[in-house]
């Protein structure tokens, strides 16, 4: 066994349903801006992925403040898809990503199968991207509103939808606000989905009990950190035995123990968002973290771990 | 450029009722830091609290490789970080944000602090005394005690005018009322502002109707404190159409941009 860790190579790429990654740590969408708003802190070109914030097809102002909030080993956030757009995020803040070759996931929200579609077509166009990410955690307008990603025929639509637009790898994000995330999952595989992102944040509330209102303007908002990460860690566990394409893992993880576990609960590679705010360099340490387990234990790819905890 | 440090702590105390001061040694930080900007602090190792609280630089100073915040206790966070030990590290993110805009040629400066708004206008006047500015300070607080900056300044040469709501120390009432009395206002080139948003909201009034150049920093809750998360969104104006962001745009801005309506 002695011998065997001096020897081994370790090979920390990653494969994503056609999405390669020269490590398995991605920031998660939201929480890095466009990669430039850390560049101090870390080597963004050495990241395993940036999945850039959610772009919509125009430009959207957000919601009105207070938007966050601290919970108990979390935050709720209420953006409000602030973005200045598809295009102007092509235009103004891709190219410095492109010129830092790192792997840069888009992360696309709609209102309409349209939006979507249109989106994906537009992307399509744009070099340097390597992959899309759908945040379908938004609601359908011509369905009174219910939300895309609570609905698995509505999931495989908008999936669908986005294929017919594009070769690129497409990753539906799927969120954990439903009932059967099992039966998303494989909405999402028969849509054509290439590879599953999971998971987004749960939806969640605060009250302040000075003034007897929620403290989020917009009075919901979504909870994430490290207190959704047995949530997380459930979901990817059921959805893992249940699908055929891999799954991008994410939710509360700040540190490489939390990722490991991702792993072995079926992710093939992992998302760190929140994890970012605290601590600028996490996502650097957790991929040095997953190297070094690799080294001690032998292994000498990701993929022999993928999974490893399912009882089967 | 910003940085993630662990700075040695040279000293930690507590100053007044609720309120302590943090000195630690971080050369590069002091050395690139500028008034009006802020860290963000992580209070605790483990992950509750879990977001990093915003902090702004009492004093930076680049000969000596040292920073001091001055920080009040009001929650958890804050209160979790009166346990850090002399001796023991502190870990902050920073330089971050835009910060005081100094003058180019000497000017007569009026600095303008309430309770904790104090604490950012400390570097700034000693940035302001360097360049050769005149520089005065009227600072308020609940009382005697909690102004317990004043001498700070005094020791800069920056003479000190106390205002106090119980009347402890120097005037009693608000510092917008000593404002609105001073003497020598109509000599004033500029004033710098920070405190609470209805004492602020009063600041910019008064120096709008002496036609007196004038900035003050701005708070909202923060995640990223980078301008990544979108967080820290406010409307400077009550009709803009898009929301700055105070930890990247701000923390400070001109006094003309705002129009304070959030009172507290
Ligand atoms: C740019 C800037 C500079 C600041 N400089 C100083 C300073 O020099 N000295 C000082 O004593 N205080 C300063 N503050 C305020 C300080 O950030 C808060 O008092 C602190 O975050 C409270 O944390 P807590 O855990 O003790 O309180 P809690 O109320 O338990 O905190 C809960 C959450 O609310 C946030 N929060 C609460 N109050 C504020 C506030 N006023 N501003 C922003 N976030 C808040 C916390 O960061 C945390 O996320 C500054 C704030 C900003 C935005
Ligand atoms: C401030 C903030 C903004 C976010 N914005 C987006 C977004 O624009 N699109 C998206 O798909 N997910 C968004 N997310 C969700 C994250 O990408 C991530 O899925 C979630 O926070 C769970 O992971 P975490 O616990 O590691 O943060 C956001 C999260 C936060 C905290
Ligand atoms: S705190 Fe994240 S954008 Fe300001």
């Amino acid at each position: 066994m002695e011998s065997a860790k001096q020897d081994i190579m370790i090979d920390l790429a990653v494969d994503l349903g056609g999405i390669a990654m020269k490590n398995p740590v991605a920031v998660a969408s939201g929480t890095f801006g466009y990669g430039k708003e850390y560049e101090d802190y870390l080597d963004i070109s050495a990241l395993g992925a940036v999945i850039v914030k959610g772009t919509t097809l125009e430009p959207r102002s957000g919601n009105p403040p207070p938007r966050i909030v601290e919970t108990a080993a979390g935050m709720l956030n209420a953006i409000g898809l602030e973005n200045p757009g598809v295009r102007a995020f092509a235009q103004e803040y891709l190219p410095y990503l492109v010129e830092k070759k790192v792997t840069v996931i888009a992360n696309v929200a709609g209102n309409s199968l349209e939006d979507y579609a249109a989106m994906a077509a537009y992307l399509q166009g744009c070099s340097g991207i390597a992959g899309i990410e759908l945040n379908i955690s938004c609601p359908n307008v011509k369905k009174g509103g219910l939300q895309f990603g609570t609905d698995p025929h509505m999931v495989k639509e908008v999936v669908r939808a986005v294929k017919a637009e594009t070769s690129l790898p497409v990753m539906p994000k799927l969120s954990p606000n439903v009932t059967d995330i099992v039966a998303i999952a494989r909405a999402a595989e028969e849509g054509g989905a290439d590879a599953l992102s999971m998971i987004n944040t749960l939806m969640g509330m605060a009250i302040d009990i000075r003034a007897r209102r929620p403290v989020l303007a917009n009075i919901f908002g979504g909870l994430s950190g490290p207190a959704i990460k047995p949530v997380a860690l459930r979901m990817i566990y059921q959805v893992f035995p249940a699908v055929n394409i891999p799954i991008l893992g994410g939710g509360g993880i700040m540190n490489s123990n939390d990722a490991l576990e991702f792993i072995m609960a079926g992710a093939s590679a992992i998302s760190v968002g929140t994890g970012n705010f605290v601590d600028p360099q996490c996502a650097a340490e957790i991929a040095a973290g997953i190297s070094d387990y690799m080294v001690a234990q032998g292994i000498g790819s990701l993929r022999e771990i993928v999974g490893a905890a399912i009882q089967r | 450029m910003a940085r993630l440090e662990k700075g040695i702590i040279l000293s930690h105390r507590q100053v007044a009722p609720e309120i302590y001061s943090l000195e630690f040694a971080a050369p590069a930080l002091a050395r690139e830091a500028s008034p009006g900007q802020f860290l963000q602090v992580r209070t605790s190792p483990t992950y509750d609290p879990l977001l990093r609280r915003p902090i702004s630089l009492f004093d930076a100073e680049a000969e000596r490789g040292v920073v001091t915040l001055l920080y009040r206790v009001v929650g958890r966070g804050t209160s979790l970080l009166t346990e850090l030990p002399v001796d023991g590290l502190v870990d902050v993110m920073g330089p971050l944000g835009r910060g005081f805009t100094l003058p180019e040629r000497p000017e007569k400066v009026l600095l303008v602090g309430g309770g904790m708004g104090l604490a950012p206008l400390l570097f700034l006047g000693r940035m302001l005394k360097q360049g050769g500015s005149q520089v005065k300070i009227l600072g308020g607080a609940a009382d005697a005690q909690r102004l317990w900056a004043g001498n700070r300044f005094e020791r800069l040469g920056i003479s000190f005018s106390p205002v106090t709501v119980d009347g402890s120390a120097g005037r009693q009432g608000l510092v917008a009322e000593l404002l609105a009395d001073w003497p020598e206002l109509d000599q004033v080139d500029r004033i710098y502002c920070c405190g609470p948003e209805a004492m602020m909201a009063a600041v910019s009034k008064i120096a709008r109707e002496h036609n007196i150049w004038g900035e003050l920093s701005l708070e909202e809750h923060m995640a990223c404190g980078v301008g990544a998360c979108l967080g820290c969104a406010r409307l400077l104006q009550p009709g803009d159409t898009g929301y700055v962001k105070i930890c990247k745009d701000g923390p400070v801005f001109n006094m003309s941009e705002v129009q304070l309506f959030k009172l507290d």
